[in-house]
């Protein structure tokens, strides 16, 4: 029931070349379908053509190669992922933005602004989006003549010049939020336009956990990486470590030995598992239905006791490395594991319909904070929040790699969008989650856990696309000739989620709004980097 | 509803005595609860701020509330605004993006306040450091009482490390 009618990327250069663009070809970084190289003033040109074959825009980023600044951005077809890339000076870094035709594309164009001094022309936004008050105007972190120290002064002043869109009439006033929430949660800042208890308007406002790990990073050898990586986001340490390692393994030309990428299955399983546990009782909670909370944070607690155990890590932090995998599962463990499966999907087997058929709760759910399909599709939505809009994207399935690239991974997909919509899919992702891991069990073979690998002797690159229980996770290397890290950028999937959360608050009222936070869940942290 | 009533009854009480490591804790526990009755009125609020976590530090804070650890059977709650605080939990680096945030929770506390800094990030800096984007560890912006290492620490962890706190500060007060 696939409802979208997406494109084909195969042919993309051709679609370019019917319109006159010329784009050269290229295939230097393994998993990526078709990479093309654009004239940077064909740039906006090449997305009008993305958007006509209905592909989904997926990531940008920059990298500083002086005198020039090397853009890519990446997008998803029904065959793979195209990407086109392209080239401006660091003295006019000047590009035509791909925002009228990919609203995603705002705030990830505005990042590189801020970070590189790339200007996007002709996007009437022109706010700045990371920066805040750390470093100025013209200072830009990721250029490589910007000290890691930065200029800092002692006292950083908070941001409260950022001009917000303003909602004018009778009786409207603004409620500021954050960016200290009110209960266990990271930073942020949300300014409501209200009416009444009505929400008009509401504007996210980011980039307060902004650490530099893209600078830092940088000088840092493939331990130091994917340490670093595993606290991208901590909830996602499992995708972002094994997109990652992914990555490196790509630049470096190596393959982990079978049973590695095996294991690394089962821990990206078991984190989408945990995480989806603690969602599925913070929603109800967020609506006073601490009953749901109690039960799946028992569940979640037992997931992690079993991590502990097991692995060694309640998070399953350092379980990867590149080339393979730090922790083994012993046979006694696999049985345990079985065990615990079984009765993991019993425990939710009983509780689930106790939730979707509870009145009260579904009261509250049910019809309401809707993300239309045609707005998920508008966004290019990820994830859960995609798929509980009919955006079924799952690179597990539809863009394989190893080891799910032997497995059959069913997606489920509602077309409601509402909360009840985002609730139940991931309840359905761990019943699939659950089958993936007895199968991944079963399947697992023996043998070595890391493959050896030599460094490098020439400069190289890597891209790695994992599907983390966010969704699309990105993560793109290059590596010096002696396998230290030049630039590394992470791209969590809550870029491509984050402002569903902004659409989906027609009718909703300021009270409803944690609950449709939690349903949308972003990290903060794999935004901010 | 039944089927709700049914779940709850069959599940019973996971709750578990606190002495799961080999430091006396249920001991701890119980001095501690006489500490929190004595300077809190029985009752120590925290107010969190995450100055620049992961987001790993917040999970396990959300565990200790769990019903297997229920730290609030202590004594010892989770507040939302920092007036109603005794004491300030921070995780991550401080960014500098929260630096002023956080200085103004803290200054929001009333005194006599403490502050624990959780986690390596927060004590130490952990992968993050100081740079252009980061001010390091809490020490650097706000005075800390305690620090309780760990990446994150696990919710025992974070509860010793409190109680541990308040045992300390008995000790010093006399």
């Amino acid at each position: 029931m696939k409802q979208q009618l997406r494109g084909n990327v195969a042919d993309f250069a051709d679609k370019l070349a019917a319109v006159g663009i010329r784009a050269q070809e290229s295939n230097s970084l393994a998993g990526i379908a078709i990479q093309l190289q654009l004239k940077s003033k064909d740039w906006d040109f090449a997305a009008q053509i993305a958007a006509q074959y209905n592909l989904r825009w997926s990531a940008i980023w920059g990298d500083h190669q002086p005198p020039n600044i090397v853009i890519k951005v990446l997008f998803f077809g029904a065959d793979g992922h195209l990407l086109l890339q392209t080239e401006v000076t660091e003295e006019s870094p000047e590009l035509t933005t791909q925002t009228p035709y990919f609203i995603a594309a705002n705030r990830p164009e505005r990042y590189l602004r801020d970070m590189f001094g790339v200007q996007f022309l002709e996007n009437s936004d022109q706010r700045r989006w990371i920066r805040h008050q750390a470093w100025a105007e013209t200072d830009f972190p990721l250029r490589q003549d910007f000290p890691v120290a930065g200029r800092p002064l002692e006292n950083t002043a908070p941001d409260n010049g950022y001009p917000f869109a303003p909602v004018a009439g009778e009786g409207v006033y603004e409620i500021p939020v954050g960016p200290v929430h009110a209960g266990i949660i990271e930073p942020g800042h949300f300014r409501f336009q209200a009416m009444g208890e009505d929400i008009l308007r509401l504007e996210e406002r980011l980039g307060y956990v902004h650490k530099g790990i893209e600078k830092i990073v940088v000088g840092r050898d493939l331990e130091g990486l994917i340490r670093l990586s595993g606290r991208v986001s901590g909830d996602s340490t499992v995708a972002h470590s094994w997109a990652a390692c992914q990555a490196a393994e790509h630049a470096l030309g190596i393959e982990p030995p079978p049973r590695a990428l095996i294991l690394r299955a089962i821990f990206s399983e078991r984190e989408r598992i945990a995480n989806h546990l603690g969602d599925i009782g913070a929603i109800c909670n967020d609506v006073g239905f601490a009953f749901a909370q109690y039960q799946t944070s028992r569940l979640r607690e037992l997931w992690q006791r079993q991590n502990q155990a097991v692995f060694g890590h309640r998070l399953l932090m350092d379980m990867l490395v590149v080339g393979g995998i730090s922790a083994d599962l012993s046979e006694d463990a696999a049985v345990s594991m079985q065990n615990e499966i079984s009765q993991l999907r019993i425990e939710l087997e009983e509780l689930l319909p106790l939730l979707l058929e509870s009145p009260s709760l579904q009261d509250r759910l049910l019809d309401y904070a809707i993300l239309t399909p045609e707005d998920a599709q508008r966004l290019g939505a990820v994830g859960y929040v995609g798929r509980a809009s009919n955006l079924q994207d799952d690179l597990r399935r539809d863009a394989p790699y190893a080891p799910y690239d032997q497995l059959k991974v069913k997606v489920p997909a509602f077309s409601e969008g509402d909360l009840t919509s985002r609730l139940r899919v991931r309840g359905e992702e761990i019943f699939v989650s659950l089958s993936l891991l007895s199968q991944l069990l079963q399947r697992l073979p023996a043998g070595d856990l890391t493959v050896n690998y030599s460094l490098p002797d020439h400069e190289t690159e890597g891209i790695g696309l994992v599907e983390g229980w966010r969704g699309e996770t990105l993560a793109y290397l290059r590596l010096d000739n002696q396998g230290n890290v030049l630039r590394y950028f992470p791209r969590d999937p809550s870029w491509l989620t984050w402002q569903s959360l902004e659409m989906m608050l027609d009718g909703v009222i300021v009270p409803d709004f944690p609950v449709c936070n939690k349903s949308v869940n972003g990290s903060y942290a794999g935004h901010d980097l | 509803m039944f089927g709700i009533y049914n779940k709850i009854r069959r599940t019973g009480c996971v709750t578990e005595p606190f002495s799961v490591s080999d430091d006396p804790i249920a001991e701890l526990g119980a001095a501690c609860q006489k500490e929190i009755a004595a300077r809190f009125s029985g009752s120590l609020a925290i107010r969190m701020v995450d100055a620049g976590s992961c987001n790993g530090c917040e999970l396990e804070m959300h565990a200790v509330n769990n019903s297997f650890y229920d730290i609030e059977r202590f004594g010892i709650h989770f507040v939302a605004s920092p007036r109603h605080a005794d004491l300030l939990l921070v995780t991550g680096v401080v960014s500098r993006h929260m630096q002023e945030a956080l200085k103004r929770t803290y200054a929001a506390i009333p005194a006599p306040k403490l502050v624990v800094a959780m986690g390596d990030c927060a004590g130490h800096g952990g992968e993050f450091g100081i740079s252009y984007a980061s001010c390091g560890p809490v020490s650097n912006v706000i005075p800390v009482d305690a620090i309780i290492p760990g990446c994150p620490p696990t919710p025992i962890a974070l509860m010793q490390g409190i109680l541990q706190l308040l045992r300390q500060k008995r000790e010093k007060n006399g």
